[in-house]
C-alpha cells in the first residue's frame, strides 16, 4: 500500500496515469491549476504527452485527435472551460471517441467566480453540446474517490467508446489527503477502429457526419441503445444509515460528504435521517432512490446550486413523497451546521 | 500498352460530390499522387475539417479523421504526438483555416508542429454556398456582399503565407495555384517538398493552394481558370515564403543560415 498526501487534481492526474492515459492537453483555469502543472512534470516520466493549448477548444481536440489515434487521452479544467469544449464533446459522443474530461465545477454563469460550485450538473448530465447524446457522468466527495474514479473513467470510456466526464469541484480539487495508490493498469484494450496508418488493413475513418438520409438515424438509435444498455451496467450510488431513515438526504460530491456529517448530528439529536448519494450523476439511480423512498417519509435535496440534480429526484420519486430543498448558489458552500439546521426544520 | 495514366492508390473509386469543374479534385489528386510517391500511404492519417473538405475521407484511401470546423491542426497535433512515426497532414479550406481555425492554425505553426497543411483557398464559402471568406477579394461579390467586399464594411483578406510567415515555427510555406498545367505541376512540387519535410522530422509545412469555385463564383469552368491567374494572383502572389528546409540544427534555423 503506497499512501501519499495529494490534492484532488494531483490524485486525479494519478488516476488517469494509473490508468494508463498517456495524453494531456489542457489550460490554465482556477481552481484546476495544478492539474496542468502536475500533468506538465508527470506526464513526461511517464512518457507521455502533455501539451498546454491555445484553448479549450484546441484542448480537446487535441485529446480528440489523440483517441482517434487509439491514445488513452484527457483533458481538465474547470466550468468556463468545460463549455468551451462542450463542442468537442459533442464530436466525441458522435465519432464514438473514448475520452476523460475531468470538470473542477466552479461558480457562473459567465466568468462567475473561482470558487466551489456544483452548476454544471445540467451541463454534465443533459448532454452539454449539441445533439442527441450522454456522457456518463462519476462524482466523487473525496480525493482518494477522485483518483479512483479518473482511474474507472477511462475503462468505461473505452468500454463503451463514449467521453465519461469526472464531475468534481473546487474543494476536492484543491484539498489535500492522504491517498492510497493502489491502482495500474497493466494492459490496455486493443483498439482495432484506430486510425494508426493503413498497414495491412482497410483503411479506418472516424467520422460524425452523414450525410446520406436515415444513415444519422440509424446511427443514433444505435448510440440510444448503447446508452441503455450503460444506464443498465454503470449505475452506481451511494447510502448511509437509510435502512431505518424517515428522511433520505439525497446529495453528491463534496456536498454529499458535508450532508454526511450533518446527519451524524441529527442522529445524535435522534432524528432518523440517512444518505442516498448518486455516484454516477448519469446515468441516475433513479430505482435505487424510488425504492428508498417508498420507505422515508421526506426526501430533503442538498446541492451547491439553484437545484438541478433536484429534477432527477422528482423523477424518481414521481410526487409520491414531500421534497424539500436547501441549496447555495453562486460559490457557497454550506458547512455541516448549517445544514443540520435546515435538517430541523424539516 | 503502356500505361500513361491511373488513379494514385491514395484516392478511392467512390464518385466526388463536388460541384462540376470544381478544383478539390486536382488537388486532392495531386495530395494522393504525393503520397504514392513517398510510399507513405500505409503510415499517412489525414484530417478533414468542416466545408467541402470534410469529404477527403470518402476519397483518400487511406486513414483518415473529420475535425470540428477549424480544428483539424489541434486534432492533427493530438495524431501526431501520440503517433510520431506517422505522417499527419490535414486538408482544410479558407473559411475553416484562416477564418474560425485562426487561433489553431497560428498556434501549429507556432509549435512547429512537424505536420504538413494542404490549404485550399478558393476565397468563398463553398458547402454553405458562396458567403464571404476571410480571403474574399475586395469588391468580391457573395451571397452576404451582394454589392462586393469592402474594406469598410468587412475588412480586408487574410494572407495566410505572409501571417506565417512571420514565425519561427513555420518551416515550409509555399502559395501555388492550379490556374494552368504547369502551376499544377508546380503545387505537386510544392506539396511533394512539404510532406518530406515532415518525413525528415523538420517541423510545420504549409502549401496555400489557390483553386478556382465556379459554382460560386458564378463562372463558367475556362473563366474560373483565368480569375484565379489574372485576379486572385494579384491578391495572394505564388511564391516561397519560408524555406528552413535545408537547415539542419535549432541554431541554423534560427540565425537563418543552412549547413554544409
Amino acid at each position: 500500500m503506497r499512501k501519499v498526501l495529494l490534492s484532488g487534481c494531483e490524485a486525479s492526474a494519478e488516476g488517469a496515469l494509473a490508468a494508463g492515459c498517456r495524453f494531456y492537453a489542457g489550460y490554465p483555469i482556477t481552481p484546476q491549476n495544478r492539474f496542468p502543472e502536475y500533468m506538465s512534470e508527470r506526464m513526461p516520466e511517464e512518457g507521455g504527452v502533455f501539451i498546454q493549448a491555445e484553448s479549450e477548444i484546441s484542448a480537446i481536440n487535441m485529446v480528440y485527435g489523440a483517441a482517434a489515434a487509439g491514445m488513452r487521452a484527457m483533458t481538465s479544467s474547470a466550468s468556463p472551460g468545460i463549455s468551451l469544449k462542450q463542442e468537442g464533446i459533442s464530436y466525441l459522443a458522435g465519432a464514438e471517441l473514448p475520452a476523460v474530461i475531468v470538470n473542477m465545477n466552479r461558480a457562473g454563469p459567465g466568468l462567475g467566480d473561482v470558487t466551489p460550485s456544483q452548476s454544471d450538473y445540467f451541463q454534465s448530465t443533459r448532454g452539454g453540446g449539441h445533439g442527441d447524446y450522454r456522457t456518463i457522468v462519476l462524482a466523487p466527495w473525496s480525493v482518494q474517490e477522485i483518483y479512483e474514479f479518473t482511474y474507472k473513467a477511462f475503462d468505461l470510456a473505452d468500454k463503451y467508446r463514449t467521453p465519461v466526464i469526472v464531475h468534481s469541484d473546487g474543494v476536492t480539487a484543491q484539498i489535500m489527503e492522504s491517498v492510497d495508490l493502489h491502482l495500474h493498469r497493466k494492459r490496455l484494450p486493443e483498439k482495432k477502429w484506430a486510425l494508426t496508418g493503413c498497414r495491412e488493413r482497410l483503411p479506418n475513418s472516424v467520422r460524425s457526419l452523414a450525410l446520406t438520409p436515415g444513415v444519422l438515424e440509424t446511427h443514433n438509435w444505435a448510440l440510444a441503445g448503447k446508452y441503455r444498455k450503460i444506464s443498465l451496467r454503470e449505475t452506481r450510488h451511494s447510502k448511509y444509515m437509510c435502512d431505518d431513515a424517515n428522511l433520505l438526504v439525497v446529495s453528491f460530491g463534496t456536498c454529499a460528504r458535508i450532508c454526511h456529517d450533518a446527519i451524524l448530528m441529527a442522529r445524535a439529536a435522534g432524528i432518523k435521517a440517512g444518505l442516498f448519494r448518486p455516484v454516477t450523476l448519469w446515468p441516475f439511480p433513479y430505482e435505487e432512490l424510488a425504492k428508498l423512498a417508498g420507505k422515508a417519509k421526506k426526501i430533503f435535496v442538498v446541492e451547491m446550486n439553484m437545484g438541478q440534480m433536484i429534477d432527477d429526484v422528482k423523477i424518481a420519486v414521481k410526487n409520491n413523497i414531500r421534497i424539500f430543498f436547501y441549496g447555495r448558489p453562486g460559490g457557497g458552500v454550506p458547512s455541516s451546521e448549517e445544514i443540520f439546521r435546515e435538517i430541523k426544520k424539516i | 500498352m503502356k500505361t500513361i495514366y491511373k488513379r494514385p492508390l491514395s484516392l478511392t473509386s467512390n464518385t466526388t460530390i463536388f460541384c462540376p469543374g470544381c478544383g478539390h479534385g486536382i488537388v486532392q489528386r495531386v495530395v494522393a499522387e504525393v503520397i504514392d510517391e513517398l510510399g507513405i500511404r500505409e503510415k499517412t492519417v489525414g484530417v478533414a475539417p468542416v466545408g467541402c473538405s470534410v469529404l477527403s475521407y470518402d476519397y483518400f484511401n487511406l486513414d483518415c479523421s473529420e475535425s470540428a470546423h477549424g480544428r483539424a491542426p489541434a486534432v492533427a497535433t493530438g495524431i501526431k504526438r501520440s503517433l510520431p512515426g506517422r505522417i499527419v497532414f490535414t486538408y482544410q479550406g479558407d473559411g475553416d483555416l484562416a477564418a474560425i481555425g485562426t487561433a489553431e492554425i497560428v498556434h501549429a505553426a507556432a509549435r512547429s508542429e512537424n505536420i504538413t497543411v494542404v490549404f485550399v483557398n478558393n476565397a468563398v464559402y463553398g458547402m454553405t454556398k458562396g458567403q464571404l471568406a476571410p480571403t474574399s477579394l475586395i469588391g468580391q461579390k457573395t451571397t452576404t456582399t451582394k454589392r462586393g467586399r469592402t474594406a469598410e464594411a468587412n475588412g480586408y483578406p487574410i494572407r495566410v503565407c505572409e501571417l506565417l510567415a512571420a514565425l519561427e515555427g513555420s518551416i515550409y510555406l509555399e502559395r501555388t495555384t492550379i490556374g494552368s498545367v504547369p502551376e499544377i505541376i508546380r503545387t505537386k512540387r510544392a506539396i511533394k517538398k512539404a510532406f518530406t519535410c515532415q518525413m525528415e522530422g523538420k517541423g510545420f509545412s504549409l502549401v496555400e493552394v489557390l483553386a478556382n469555385c465556379p459554382t460560386n463564383w458564378k463562372m463558367t469552368v475556362p473563366e474560373s481558370f483565368r480569375w484565379i491567374n489574372e485576379v486572385m494572383t494579384v491578391t495572394f502572389p505564388p511564391g516561397v515564403y519560408k524555406d528552413k528546409t535545408a537547415f539542419d540544427t535549432e541554431s541554423e534555423k534560427k540565425e537563418g543560415t543552412p549547413g554544409k
